[in-house]
């Protein structure tokens, strides 16, 4: 109906710095200039957009003649690095203002640069940057924690009849973007799945999980 | 029955409160055009229609169609059908214009839909909290959403038994991820009827007005898979800022700009998960009520999911 009239907003997609930092492999869908570009993450998933809630340890501001600020932000998995200069004002004036240590949340966009030594760096240039609560930090290390699972437990769909659990895949069942990741990255998603599992497991209110079973899984090898 | 014979019956049954047809005599008229002088059946039956609707001094739009379907509010989803629809009046609202006699909300067991009657229809009017049969209405749509006119020929019978009015809100959660323009404190166009949000002080529709403040915040709440675009109008705007207007507009007039108003109220929005719920707008959720979803989080469900795999 009407959402032809705009383009549709693309979704901020969840992912752990690890799995972030891993993804650097950019691609478009169209040969229009102004299509959007995206990130590919290891799991299968295309992100133009991402939002992650972590702990601001460091600020810098490594620009020369205007202000360029540099955070880094941290997971339970690694860390986040946002950018943020003249352009992106609302975001580069938090960072000025902001005093670390302190929980932040993040909606931005994946950005990929080449460094002389032929690795890619990924970070994010925010569009905002706001000081949330330790339960919104929790919720969003168990949200993003899911959205892995998701991924890797569809990662291997080729469109059989046999539907993933989850249901959240696309109705043909094949997974286009897995099949990408797999032929541009050499990472094994069960990793990912691991990251996500000692995530949930380093909360608090998964310390009483049992000892046993968490070795368990640990241990035991997914086919 | 024939094709004619169909529509023969259907055009007496139209003017079945008006003249004594007999079907024959549609029947004849329509035969003579189409098979005598090979007018196509959809052509003839406007001439027959014109015919009759003179021979009873009618307008045109004063016209029935016949025996509509009874259809149920959600089921609607084109514009200009005719329906007949079992409703309780939910919503009387004032009405923006001369014009219009009645306007208001509608409800079934399916949800809500805006309603109109006219003046110049001269309709008996509908009592809030009252539920009706109402024939012979019609649907028209603006910007994909849908409404009812009520008309000359609707019949109106109260009804002894209530329409229950059925929840057409949905709930929808995620993290807040963006305010978008034309939030905080606005401007409405004042003309009647129109509520038009200002760009520098224009109206799309009237040009420049002198405008009449307003609160809202218009944002997307993302889960990670969908985003929603949500609007909270100026009551929840206020619950969920704590800043009511007359705060807004002094913050305002102290700064000489009105955006300090959305920039104060954003810092406590980004980046917050909420749950709202409330009927969708075209492609907006309207904010009934809201929930910050504060309530700690419980990984042990996604670790088992995780050992599901």
């Amino acid at each position: 109906m009407s959402s032809n009239d705009t383009p549709m907003r693309e979704v901020a997609r969840r992912a752990f710095a690890t799995e972030f930092n891993d993804a650097s492999h950019t691609f478009k869908e169209s040969d229009d200039e102004r299509a959007p570009a995206y990130q590919l993450l290891p799991t299968g998933e295309k992100a133009n957009r991402v939002f992650f809630v972590g702990t601001l340890t460091e600020k810098e501001d490594i620009g020369d003649d205007n202000e360029y600020w540099r955070g880094r932000i941290v997971d339970p998995t690694g860390t986040f690095f946002v950018y943020a200069g003249q352009y992106q004002p609302e975001a580069a004036s938090a960072l000025r203002e902001l005093e670390p240590p302190a929980y932040v949340a993040v909606v931005g966009k994946p950005r990929t640069y080449e460094t002389d030594d032929g690795n890619v760096n990924v970070s994010v240039r925010p569009e905002s940057i706001t000081v949330v609560d330790a339960a919104t930090r929790d919720r969003w290390v168990v949200e993003t924690a899911e959205r892995t699972i998701e991924r890797v437990a569809a990662f291997d769909d080729e469109g059989s009849e046999a539907q993933d659990a989850s249901g959240s895949r696309s109705s043909s069942g094949y997974n286009e973007y897995a099949r990408m990741a797999a032929d541009r990255y050499d990472l094994d998603p069960q990793q990912y799945l691991d990251h996500a599992v000692e995530a949930l497991q380093s909360m608090e209110g998964a310390k009483s999980a049992d000892a046993d079973e968490t070795a368990e899984t640990e241990s035991e090898p997914t086919p | 029955m024939s094709e004619l014979e169909t529509h023969a019956a259907e055009i007496a049954e139209q003017f079945s409160d008006q003249l004594e047809i007999p079907q024959e005599d549609v029947e004849e008229r329509l035969y003579t055009l189409v098979e005598e002088y090979r007018v196509p059946l959809e052509e003839a039956r406007r001439s027959v229609v014109s015919h009759y609707l003179e021979e009873a001094g009618m307008e045109r739009d004063e016209l029935g169609h016949g025996d509509n379907e009874e259809t149920l509010l959600g089921d609607i989803g084109e514009d200009e059908q005719w329906v007949d629809l079992r409703v309780t009046v939910a919503d009387l609202w004032e009405p923006g214009h001369d014009s219009i006699a009645q306007v208001g909300l509608v409800g079934d067991e399916s949800g809500t839909m805006k309603f109109v009657a006219f003046d110049t229809s001269d309709l008996p009017k509908l009592e809030e909290g009252k539920s009706y049969a109402l024939s012979n209405v019609v649907t028209d749509e603006y910007e994909g959403s849908f409404s009812v006119k009520l008309n000359k020929t609707t019949g109106i019978t109260e009804l002894d038994e209530v329409i229950e009015v059925g929840d057409d809100a949905v709930t929808v959660e995620g993290a807040l991820v963006d305010v978008q323009s034309g939030s905080g404190l606005i401007k409405r166009c004042p003309e009647e009827d129109c509520t038009r949000v200002l760009q520098n002080g224009r109206c799309s529709e009237h040009g420049q007005v002198e405008g009449e403040f307003d609160l809202r915040i218009k944002a997307v709440l993302d889960d990670g898979m969908d985003v929603h675009e949500v609007i909270f109008d100026k009551e929840t705007t206020e619950e969920l800022t704590g800043i009511d207007l007359d705060e807004a507009k002094q913050m305002a007039q102290d700064a000489l700009d009105t955006t300090v108003v959305v920039e104060e109220m954003i810092g406590d929005l980004l980046g917050q998960y909420f749950r709202v719920t409330g009927p969708v707008f075209s492609r907006f959720v309207l904010v009934d009520e809201f929930e910050r979803l504060s309530e700690p989080a419980d990984p042990e469900a996604v670790l088992i999911k995780a050992r599901s795999i």
